[in-house]
């Protein structure tokens, strides 16, 4: 850990046994690209434990049917199953009830489930929705999609240069035609985490709702939903050791059971006549059709395997993968980071004088280092610290001091090359 | 799949460092912009025929070092060919990047043009060497932008005989 940023942000020693938990991480022992391989493409997806590989067999070869339909012993266990991991997201996330949590594919179809159940109901033509700079385009373009269709206007938070909010101008957005407030909990092209417990609190005040993506925060930080207080909470599976094709929409049930549903079909009825047809409670009203069974509940067994690890040690562990990194980083010449915020979840996007990010990552990978190179659905991001993309590293608890280290050496090697 | 260290051979990092006809041109009766949302990749080139036969060329642009390696040995390959030719070469590149001919086995005009043919191991990287290339096609077919994901785009497009 670096002397300096230890000093600033003192915190006990990280308790991780980080080489048990590779272990349980079958695709680390790979070489994808020849060489061993150094997964820092945490942002985009994690990987998968082994206990939640064995889950998903487990249901597929012995637990699998249809949910909600039938009497059969076999739909019992699925239907039971399912609920359960419903259980496990409930508490991992502090919801007040199960019905609050509500399936999707993925952090995307939960804020569009957002957008349709709740804007296209209560936003209308004049109304504004507040975002910010940092926001991920999957919470960026379904508002427009609604400002267009509706006349409503978009209003966006400004960021300093270390990619903070400014929460002064944040505040002055608002006013009598302020219907919602869209915010990321962590920016997933700078990990600047944002103050979203103060910010909510202030929109309340002014009787204005928040949705708050959490995809790269409910992997990193311990959440809680009451405490924060925060209307809508979306996130996904696959960046939290869990599968693709599942992800979360938190709302308060006052609000989902005001919204309209967002898809049709089977399960989210009461009751279908041609004439008319009443729709089911929440959570069932906006769960149409068979959804991702397995993944929901292998959603389930990676929650238990995380809880087990413990969000706090995971945390601090990758706080101090963040610091060395920075550290390291900021001793080569030529390296620029961007996103410097004083409170920041373990993301290193960087720039390299006179090398382009892709460059950057076709080097990277033949030392078998995986980073993301490009704009991260973040154009905004990238427009306010005028460059056309980024190399992001990212962190996560198997990952080592060591490959950092990799990394590092792996970046002096793309600037010999490009000497 | 090929050694990735070979697509950064020294004449590619030389055309990077150095590229060839790089900048605008006074006056060009072709241009075209290109870009790729993906990465970022953006460039313009332009150019002035004479008859047939392209007088002078140009590009600049921002873009990765294979971009931009690609962009400056294409002008330099197609300065003085006819439109023709040019095409020919349009469509020999893009076949080599994406691995539709074996250019040891096959007749092709590429000559020095090969070192890029290591794109074709690398998915996505293959659009940053083809964007110029793109770009230079619409350019002679004077259309105003060119994008490696809009629909208008000559890799989705016939490019034989238009
Ligand atoms: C902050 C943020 N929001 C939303 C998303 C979209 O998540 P998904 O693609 O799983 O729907 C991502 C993932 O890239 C993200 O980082």
């Amino acid at each position: 850990m670096s002397a300096s940023q230890s000093a600033l942000k003192p915190r006990p020693a990280s308790a991780l046994d980080v080489a048990r938990i590779r272990a349980d991480f079958p695709i680390l022992g790979l070489k994808p690209s020849g060489k061993p391989l150094i997964y820092l493409d945490n942002a985009a997806s994690s990987q998968m434990p082994q206990q939640v590989i064995d889950r998903l067999v487990r249901y597929q070869t012995t637990q699998h049917a249809n949910i909600h339909r039938a009497v059969h012993t076999l739909s019992e266990i699925a239907t039971a199953e399912y609920e359960e991991a419903r259980r496990k997201i409930t508490r991992f996330i502090n919801a007040r009830e199960e019905r609050e949590v509500i399936f999707t594919s993925g952090t995307t179809e939960a804020i569009n489930l957002a957008m349709h159940g709740y804007g296209r109901r209560f936003i209308g033509a004049g109304d504004e929705i507040v975002l910010t700079t940092l926001e991920h385009h999957s919470n960026i373009v379904p508002w427009q999609m609604l400002a267009e269709e509706k006349g409503a206007k978009i209003r966006v938070v400004p960021v300093n240069d270390a990619g903070e909010l400014l929460i002064d101008e944040y505040e002055k957005l608002f006013n009598a035609r302020t219907k919602l407030v869209g915010v990321t909990h962590v920016s997933n092209a700078l990990g600047t985490v944002n103050p979203v417990k103060q910010m909510i609190a202030f929109a309340h005040a002014r009787g204005v709702p928040v949705l708050v993506d959490g995809a790269q925060a409910v992997p990193h930080l311990k959440v809680d939903v009451q405490d924060l207080d925060c209307d809508f909470y979306a996130f996904s599976g696959h960046k939290l050791c869990g599968p693709t094709g599942i992800g979360i929409l938190y709302g308060k049930a006052a609000l989902l059971e005001r919204m309209q549903p967002f898809k049709g079909g089977g399960d989210m009825i009461l009751s279908v006549t041609f004439e008319k047809t009443t729709y089911n409670v929440i959570p069932q009203k906006f769960e149409a059709g068979t959804p991702p069974i397995a993944a929901a509940i292998g959603l389930g067994a990676a929650i238990d395997y995380l809880s087990a690890v413990g969000m706090d040690a995971i945390a601090a562990h990758e706080l101090d993968l963040l610091d060395y990194a920075t550290d390291q980083l900021k001793r080569i010449p030529g390296v620029r980071i961007i996103g410097t915020a004083r409170d920041k979840a373990a993301v290193l996007s960087f720039a390299l004088d006179g090398v382009h990010p892709h460059d950057v990552g076709t080097l990277l990978n033949q030392d078998g280092v995986a980073v993301r190179t490009g704009h991260h659905c973040a154009q905004p991001v990238m427009q306010r610290f005028k460059v056309p993309a980024t190399s992001r590293a990212s962190f996560a608890f198997y990952n080592t001091m060591a490959e950092v280290d990799a990394l590092v050496a792996g970046i002096r090697n793309v600037q010999k090359v490009f000497s | 799949m090929a050694d990735p260290k070979s697509l950064y051979q020294e004449v590619i990092l030389d055309h990077n460092r150095k590229p060839r006809n790089y900048g605008a041109l006074a006056q060009a009766s072709h241009k075209a912009e290109g870009h790729n949302p993906l990465c970022g990749d953006h460039l313009s080139v332009a150019l002035n025929l004479e008859g047939e036969h392209i007088a002078a060329i140009a590009f600049q642009g921002e873009s990765c070092a294979i971009c931009k390696a690609s962009a400056s040995m294409m002008t330099a390959n197609v300065k003085g060919k006819t439109r023709q030719d040019a095409e020919t070469l349009i469509q020999e590149f893009r076949d080599m990047a994406t691995g539709q001919i074996d250019i040891d086995k096959q007749a092709h005009h590429l000559g020095r043009l090969t070192v890029l043919a290591g794109v074709r191991d690398l998915p996505t990287r293959v659009k940053c060497a083809i964007l110029p290339w793109h770009t230079l096609h619409a350019a002679l077919h004077s259309v105003a932008d060119t994008s490696t994901e809009s629909e208008n785009d000559p890799m989705h497009a016939p490019l034989g005989d238009a």
